[in-house]
């Protein structure tokens, strides 16, 4: 398990998390290439079956951010 | 400028560091720089005083390195002639230079920082990135202390008498923000005069500090000393009880007051416009925004000291005001853009054209940009793959525009930057090209890749051909979506005749725009007809007077007085109002809805009133002359009902009324005692200077806390108060005549309002606006606006500024014919929908309606000019009955898919 690297499905809200981690870009701050962001309008806008799909399909983690 | 892509690549290279003011010389920035990471245009410039080239001769850095020829070094400062009708000041503050303050030694001491130091030692993008770190030894500090009124009631040590308003809430915010970022064992000290949170709201973030262990200190610290070389200071202060304190702090924080920009007496100078004693720019009470000279207006802190809310909402006043006088001039320079014909791609099966950006080497320099253009060539439904140095750049614009047409593309994917910024301009790309704007979608593999991964190329690129791939998936789902636009009908309701209302129903009318204005009661005016001066001394009765006589007279405003809402429906642009009058009910059409209902004084049981006549409340006494003749001592007593249980909050101008209330009494008759019996004086801003008058008048101010209430008897001779005075550490007995309570400001009962409307009041029935900073005369839901005390208790000039930006967010409404919607809006299909009304109930935009359908019970209707596309019905719904354009359940299934 040590060289395990979790694929992990983010839902950024376009108003905050998602300008959020383009600020991060911005600044130059490293973190680690887990994430795949998937932009919605409101993070109201995540139904729960997309989480328990992104689970399914293969992701490990699934983070909603808004 | 044109050229800059803000890549950071001359920033990299140049060889010059200097201090950087934006993090207040915490940290360095080069000579070539972006002022601030948020700037607005991104594009970095030369400091001429820094740069090696300009001092020199020699370097030219970053010239040689820029990929876009962006930099010009003979770029000079040029003078422009503008004609404009109007001009808006609004050159702000400048933050008190506490190094003349030889007790306190800023610059002496390396761990004595101003609040905007902290403030960015707080910040994610300071110095310590927001670690809280002392500059001596960068020792994280578990004890702080702030010191408040640093450079603000101070005629002592600097020139500023004025309380600076803003400092009591912002050192509460640091020192819970620094409680969070270092941990439950530090301990922040805040040590102050009066705590003066009278926003809104303001009083339950002041609780919750107390509650989460600030330690507040009534006194002024006399003396600060460096204990070692570590750095640890020794705070010294007296104590109310006059015992002697020493006290070691890890680091001191001055909480610095406001002083108007710099450049405020030139600016006048220039403009020709009056500033007052302490050089803000001068105004009236009565026209708040209105500066000595016609057509120029003023905003925000040059005109005196204030927070955010009240800034922005002076802002939009002086918009308003502007509008007014450019009301014939409206729309005159607008220039409507030409439209391309768009093409039909619903029957073709996706060709999707991705274009993938190197941007100069943000995106090339970090990950493989062939290698993720191979990859995309290999999936599937792509017809056609590019390359580009900048896909931004003009030129590659318009050949993309021919290569969409030229290979029948009819979907675009660009993989570059983010949407949030670039979206606009490739939208636009391909709406030029004939495809529909929906048709487009990005990949975000610069901020959210290659910026943030650029110590590792193959793992950039793999991220990239994900995030591609996720974006192409999405693609071949995306269909065009038909522009949306609503009709407007240019006029408004206004709910409320006081001064806000009756302002806000002026203040279009003057703009053109019909209003109509509904009143309760039988007369205009609200509760300012009960006060008699503003602050600043103006005559608020003939104030009212002539402004109920323009409002009465005014051929585009219809008073209705007895009447009253009782049922309204509709979205901006288009709302109907049912109006009762006497009895008889009219319907009215109209654009948008401006809120001013008002509020009043509380009633109380307390300090025997109702039971003495000796005791008054508000404004019942100086509205009583011959009484008040005879008195040879009155009291009044602050915060009756306020700041409690069962009201914890602020009621913002009963200190200022006291005052003011208590200098007439004494300027009238100085043999009479007057006596204040308050909790914390709140006469924020230059209110100051009025409490300073009262004191010189020989007012007496006497502190009591909420465990130590007063206690009022009746004796035969009139009234005795027992108060215990925490100075002098004994009860002291005051006999008086007259007593007078500030009671509470309650707003007017709002419910039926608030549900007809469907807009949110707070815990203290106040209505709650969008933002409580950046949207404080807004409501979620488009097309309603809010002023005056039902917002939040506040003085005449406050009022009238709101109301004005009430009007002028309103008349960004009714100027336009019709209102362009953005069209990613929710999709109902009644066929599926079984009525449950959940979507309604979720719904924060009051977006859905609920149709009564024969034989069916209800259905849910989108109102598409209310929604904002935030998809919280869609994901709430339990029939899967809506879907939202543009972010389709099976839109986001695919880029969910494309990750695995």
């Amino acid at each position: 398990m040590s060289d395990f690297e979790p694929k992990i499905v983010g839902f950024l809200c376009n108003w905050c998390a998602y300008g959020g981690a383009d600020l991060a870009g911005v600044s130059r701050l490293q973190y680690p290439p887990n994430l795949r962001p998937v932009r919605v309008m409101c993070s109201g806008r995540v139904d729960p079956l997309f989480i328990i799909q992104a689970l399914k399909e293969g992701a490990d983690g699934v983070l909603v951010a808004g | 400028m044109e050229k800059c892509i803000a890549c950071g690549t001359c920033y990299e290279k140049c060889p010059a560091k200097t201090a950087d003011e934006y993090n207040e010389g915490l940290a360095k920035r080069k000579a070539i720089y972006v002022p601030y990471p948020q700037a607005v245009p991104l594009k970095y410039v030369i400091d001429e005083d820094r740069c090696i080239y300009f001092k020199k001769g020699k370097c030219k850095a970053c010239e040689k390195f820029c990929p876009t020829d962006a930099i010009v070094f003979d770029d000079k400062e040029e003078n422009l002639t503008l004609n404009v009708g109007s001009v808006i000041v609004t050159s702000g503050l400048k933050p008190f230079d506490p190094a003349g303050l030889d007790n306190y030694k800023h610059a002496a001491f390396p761990n004595v920082l101003t609040s905007l130091e902290f403030e960015r030692i707080l910040s994610a993008g300071g110095p310590t990135t927001g670690h809280v770190a002392r500059p001596s030894d960068g020792e994280e500090p578990k004890k702080i202390a702030w010191l408040q009124c640093v450079g603000s009631r101070d005629l002592n040590r600097c020139d500023n008498e004025y309380c600076s308003s803003v400092c009591c809430m912002y050192a509460i915010k640091e020192a819970i923000v620094a409680k969070e970022h270092v941990g439950a064992e530090f301990e922040p000290t805040i040590f102050y005069m009066d705590m003066r949170t009278h926003g809104k709201d303001f009083e339950r973030y002041y609780n919750r500090a107390q509650d989460e262990g600030v330690r507040f200190v009534r006194s002024r610290v006399h003396t600060i000393l460096q204990k070692d070389a570590s750095g640890t200071l020794e705070v010294q202060y007296v104590t109310d009880e006059g015992t002697n304190m020493v006290e070691d702090f890890d680091m001191v924080v001055l909480s610095v007051g406001m002083e108007p920009s710099a450049t405020a007496p030139e600016l006048a100078d220039t403009l020709g416009i009056e500033l007052n004693d302490y050089r803000f720019v001068n105004t009236e009470d009565t026209a708040p925004v209105t500066t000595s000279r016609p057509g120029v207006y003023v905003a925000g802190v040059i005109q005196g000291c204030k927070d955010i809310p009240q800034s922005v909402m002076e802002a939009s006043a002086a918009a308003c005001q502007a509008g007014i006088s450019l009301a014939g001039a409206r729309g005159s320079a607008v220039i409507e853009p030409a439209s391309t014909e768009e093409t039909d791609v619903r029957q073709q099966d996706p060709r999707i054209g991705v274009f993938v950006c190197n941007c100069g080497v943000n995106i090339g320099g970090f990950a493989d940009v062939p290698a993720i253009a191979e990859y995309a060539r290999s999936l599937p439904n792509v017809a056609y793959v590019e390359e580009n140095l900048f896909t931004c750049a003009q030129d590659t614009q318009d050949k993309m525009v021919e290569l969409i047409k030229e290979h029948d593309l009819n979907r675009i994917v660009v993989a570059a930057c983010t949407p949030r910024t670039h979206e606009p301009l490739f939208q636009e790309t391909v709406r030029n090209a004939g495809l529909n704007a929906y048709l487009f979608e990005m990949a975000n593999i610069r901020n959210q890749c290659t910026w943030v991964h650029s110590n590792n190329k193959d793992i950039a690129t793999e991220k990239s051909k994900d995030l591609v791939r996720m974006a192409i998936s999405r693609a071949a789902l995306l269909e065009p979506i038909p522009d949306l636009s609503v009709d407007v009908k240019k006029s408004a309701l206004i709910i409320g005749g006081g001064a806000a209302g009756m302002n806000a129903a002026l203040s279009l009318a003057d703009q053109g725009f019909p209003a109509v204005l509904v009143e309760t009661s039988d007369t205009l005016g609200g509760s300012a007809k009960d006060v008699q001066k503003t602050a600043g001394g103006q005559d608020v009765q003939a104030f009212l007077e002539d402004m109920t006589q323009k409002v009465k007279n005014h051929p585009h405003i219809e008073v209705l007085l007895n009447s009253e809402i009782v049922g309204a429906s509709g979205f901006v642009g288009n709302f109907e109002a049912e109006i009762s009058t006497n009895g008889q009910t009219r319907t009215i059409e109209h654009g948008a809805t401006i809120i001013a209902t008002g509020g009043s004084a509380s009633e109380t049981e307390e300090y025997l009133y109702g039971k003495s006549d000796r005791v008054f409340r508000w404004h019942d006494l100086e509205n009583d002359p011959k009484t008040l003749e005879t008195a040879k001592a009155v009291a009044f007593i602050q915060c009756v009902g306020s700041r409690d249980d069962n009201r914890p909050y602020c009621s913002r101008i009963c200190c200022t009324a006291s005052v003011l209330q208590a200098i007439a009494i004494k300027e009238d008759n100085p043999d009479t005692d007057v006596y204040v019996l308050y909790r914390d004086m709140r006469t924020f801003g230059e209110r100051e200077i009025l409490y300073k008058k009262a004191r010189q008048l020989g007012v007496i101010f006497i502190r009591y806390s909420l465990d130590r209430k007063p206690v009022v008897i009746e004796t035969k001779d009139g009234l005795e108060i027992t108060v215990f005075d925490p100075i002098l550490q004994q009860n002291l007995i005051l006999p008086v005549d007259l007593l007078n309570l500030q009671t509470a400001i309650v707003p007017t009962d709002n419910t039926g309002i608030s549900e007809m409307y469907k807009i949110p009041m707070n815990e203290d029935s106040f209505f709650m606006e969008a933002h409580a900073k950046l949207r404080p005369v807004e409501f979620a839901t488009d097309g309603v606006f809010l002023c005056g005390i039902a917002h939040y208790p506040k003085s005449l000039d406050e009022s009238l500024a709101q109301s004005m930006a009430a009007a002028s967010r309103a008349a960004t409404v009714l100027a336009r014919a019709t209102i362009q919607i953005a069209p990613t809006v929710s999709q109902i299909d009644p066929e599926m929908c079984i009525g449950c009304s959940l979507c309604e109930e979720v719904c924060p935009f009051g977006a859905i309606a609920m149709d009564e359908v024969e034989g069916k019970g209800y259905r849910a209707r989108n109102i598409a000019a209310s929604c904002k596309g935030c998809g919280l019905c869609a994901s709430s719904c339990p029939q899967k009955a809506i879907d939202m354009l543009h972010f389709r359940d099976g839109q986001i299934a695919a880029s969910v898919s494309a990750v695995a």
